[in-house]
């Protein structure tokens, strides 16, 4: 996996809560059987002003011009900030595979769904927690002047501000721990085999039914 | 097994039962009794497999179907969408290469991921259970911690049969008395979405307790824990009790009679104890629950049918109001306009949250007799399984449909995701038993409001959203 240590970059300001998986990569893009290729249509309902598929070459499609990404001076950001409880919704993890492609490394919201924030860790995005108001700062700081640099450190653990303030945030160890080093984890895992095996024998003493076939 | 004496949640017995090592910080390696794969989230995982020449682990935890992407009319033609087919195909081929059991389209135990992991017996008390699909949580409903996973978790566990966990916070949801008639699993899960929120449960296991859900059949049982991740939580429960057993009892993944005692008394201890603490609690008195239905683009903007679609101005909160603004927009309502006098164009009755027989058979008591209205363009119901399906037939409910002119189909996701040929055209609006009225998830453009399978039934035949109890 991709290691994440340092980011710096502009952010990126969506100003909705519950912004779903549903809306960051819509159905019709998971037929796809394969793990890139999504950021042309990330957030594709917002984006266009026109329905997309798999066949249709995003350079011919309509662009809806109100749509936050699709202003000039958000390209090229590698961050995004949104409200409350993003990326509520299904288990694709084609919604992180989707930010990913188009570029973004990090999200800042106050609150994730649980699956969503989950899958982040496994690709290498990092899912940052800042408390509300923290969050507002960060959006009036963007509204005020939308190529402000931000630096996201995960070592330190913190949001660099354009003023030289930071945010701390706080994050797992052991998620923190693989992201930085950029590890494998089913390769970690399979240094257990061992106790999983262990695990295996007792259990089937234990309940033999689930081991019956 | 825990060592203390101190009360446990169920949540904390299944979760001591699984842990193969401990982390630290509220981490552990946990053990997955069983796998159930799908054809949307697994090409990639099993692409994962191959890359790093890994096998499955154990291969008989793992059991196989397509659902998402399915064609609900004239199966034996096959699957005309090049792109749709590939993904199906794929799914044949990676199980095939790696000798995991799999339905096929054309087999008649065929059906959506949630409806046939219990219908077949693969998901037991005390399990743990996991699928690249967020309303795993559905499983839940016979006591097994099931959740929703992503991709790289599905190759986690292809891989190791374990996945690396920390340990969720308990949420404790009892519903006290009795529902009143015409109130369902559904009516209960929505209110309480309504009541604690999409968030509510972010990071909880919510166990549903009380009489309300005691009262509630195994069918109504995984309606209502298959919402559960509608109100943030990964997983809901239900503890085990007679009608968990005997659903269980004789299908065809069950422990068979060997080990058939040893299994029902370990599933009895399935249970929290008496003392047990939640991490939160909610009360709901079930005799206040009416049937609901949503009138915005999140569940959690749900009312009673009775009631009227809310202000906006009448919300303090700026984010929210702005939440309700944007929703009102997308679904074309206006502030006071009765529930009652919002007109459908399609209905949908199917999906992993509303397919099983007993759904089938509310929905059809509805209809009988009756016609679907002029201006309902579509009704389709779709069962969950081929299984259901042959049960419906066999008592007659596709004839009912049939004859107030609503569609019969295959067993398939369908129209709960639209990634089919079933959807909303935009500006469609649609009564709908699914469990997601995001923006466009039923097609782009399209409206959802999300109610039971009686209400839906009714609104097909009234033309709008009526009060089922009074139809
Ligand atoms: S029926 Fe809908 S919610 Fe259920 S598994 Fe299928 S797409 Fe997901």
């Amino acid at each position: 996996m991709r290691a994440f240590t340092v980011v710096s970059s502009k952010i990126a300001p969506l100003d909705r809560p519950n912004v779903d998986t549903d809306a960051i990569i819509p159905k019709q893009y998971l037929k796809s059987i394969r793990r890139t290729g999504f950021g042309p249509f990330l957030f594709d309902d917002w984006r266009y002003l026109d329905a997309g598929d798999l066949e249709i070459d995003p350079a011919t499609r309509r662009v809806n011009p109100d749509f936050v990404l699709n202003k000039a001076e958000h390209q090229g950001a590698q961050i995004l900030i949104a409200r409350d409880n993003f990326g509520c919704g299904s288990s694709r993890e084609h919604a992180v595979w989707a930010l990913d492609d188009y570029g973004f490394r990090a999200v800042i919201a106050p609150s994730y769904a649980d699956i969503f924030f989950s899958n982040c860790f496994k690709n290498g995005v990092l899912p940052v927690v800042l408390k509300p108001e923290e969050v507002q700062a960060i959006f009036d700081g963007v509204a005020r002047n939308p190529d402000a640099q931000f630096t996201i450190d995960l070592p330190a653990q913190q949001v660099k501000l354009p003023c030289g303030n930071a945010f701390s945030f706080e994050i797992d160890a052991g998620r923190k721990h693989n992201l930085v080093e950029g590890l494998d984890e089913i390769g970690l895992t399979l240094k257990n085999a061992d106790a999983i095996r262990a695990y295996e024998a007792r259990r089937a003493q234990q309940a033999p039914w689930l081991f019956a076939s | 097994m825990s060592s203390s004496n101190k009360p446990r949640t169920l949540y904390d017995k299944i979760w001591d039962d699984h842990v193969v090592s401990d982390l630290g910080a509220g981490s552990a390696l946990i053990y997955i009794d069983r796998h159930l794969v799908h054809e949307v989230t697994s090409p990639q995982a099993f692409d994962g497999l191959r890359l790093n020449h890994r096998q499955p682990w154990r291969l008989a935890a793992n059991l196989a179907v397509p659902d998402h992407n399915v064609p609900t009319v004239d199966r034996a033609k096959g699957i005309k969408d090049p792109i749709s087919r590939a993904q199906l195909d794929a799914l044949d081929a990676n199980c095939a290469e790696f000798g995991i059991t799999k339905f096929d389209l054309m087999d008649r135990r065929q059906g959506i991921v949630h409806v046939i992991g219990p219908e077949q017996g693969a998901t037991l008390p005390g399990m743990t259970v996991v699928c690249g699909d967020s309303h795993t949580s559905t499983h839940g409903a016979f006591g097994a911690l099931a959740f929703g996973i992503g991709t790289s978790e599905v190759e986690h566990a292809l891989a190791t049969q374990t996945l690396v966990l920390k340990k969720a916070r308990t949420m404790l949801v009892r519903v006290k008395g009795h529902v009143g008639p015409g109130v369902t699993a559904k009516d209960i899960t929505l209110a309480i979405i309504g009541r604690i929120g999409t968030a509510g449960g972010t990071g909880h296991v919510i166990e549903y307790a009380g009489e309300a859900i005691e009262d509630l059949s195994m069918e109504g049982r995984m309606t209502l824990c298959n919402m559960a991740i509608e109100g943030g939580a990964r997983a809901g429960l239900v503890a085990v009790d007679d009608k968990t057993i005997a659903y269980v009892k004789g299908r065809p993944y069950a422990p068979k009679a060997e080990h058939w005692d040893a299994a029902v008394a370990y599933w009895k201890t399935l249970k929290s104890d008496a003392g047990a603490a939640f991490d939160a609690v909610v009360e709901i008195d079930a005799a206040g629950i009416q049937p609901q239905v949503t009138w915005g683009t999140s569940p959690e903007m749900v009312l009673p049918v009775g009631a009227a679609v809310p202000n906006p101005a009448d919300e303090a909160d700026p984010v929210k109001r702005n939440g309700m603004e944007k929703a009102l927009a997308y679904m074309g309502l206006k502030a006071g306009t009765p529930i009652e006098k919002i007109a459908i164009d399609k209905v949908f009755i199917g999906s992993c949250t509303n397919s099983r027989i007993e759904d089938m058979r509310a929905a059809a008591a509805v209809v009988k007799g009756r016609k679907k209205a002029a201006n309902v363009k579509l009704a389709m119901v779709v069962p969950g399984s081929g299984l259901v399906k042959e049960q419906a037939e066999a008592e007659g409910l596709d004839q009912i449909f049939r004859d107030a002119g609503f569609e019969w189909r295959e067993p398939g996701c369908s129209m709960c995701l639209a990634m089919n040929a079933d959807r909303l055209e935009p500006g469609e609006r649609c009564a709908s038993t699914s469990n997601r009225n995001f923006e466009g998830r039923q097609g782009a453009g399209g409206r959802t409001h999300l109610v039971s399978p009686a209400m839906a039934a009714a609104a097909g035949i009234a033309g709008h959203f009526v009060d089922v109890r009074s139809f």
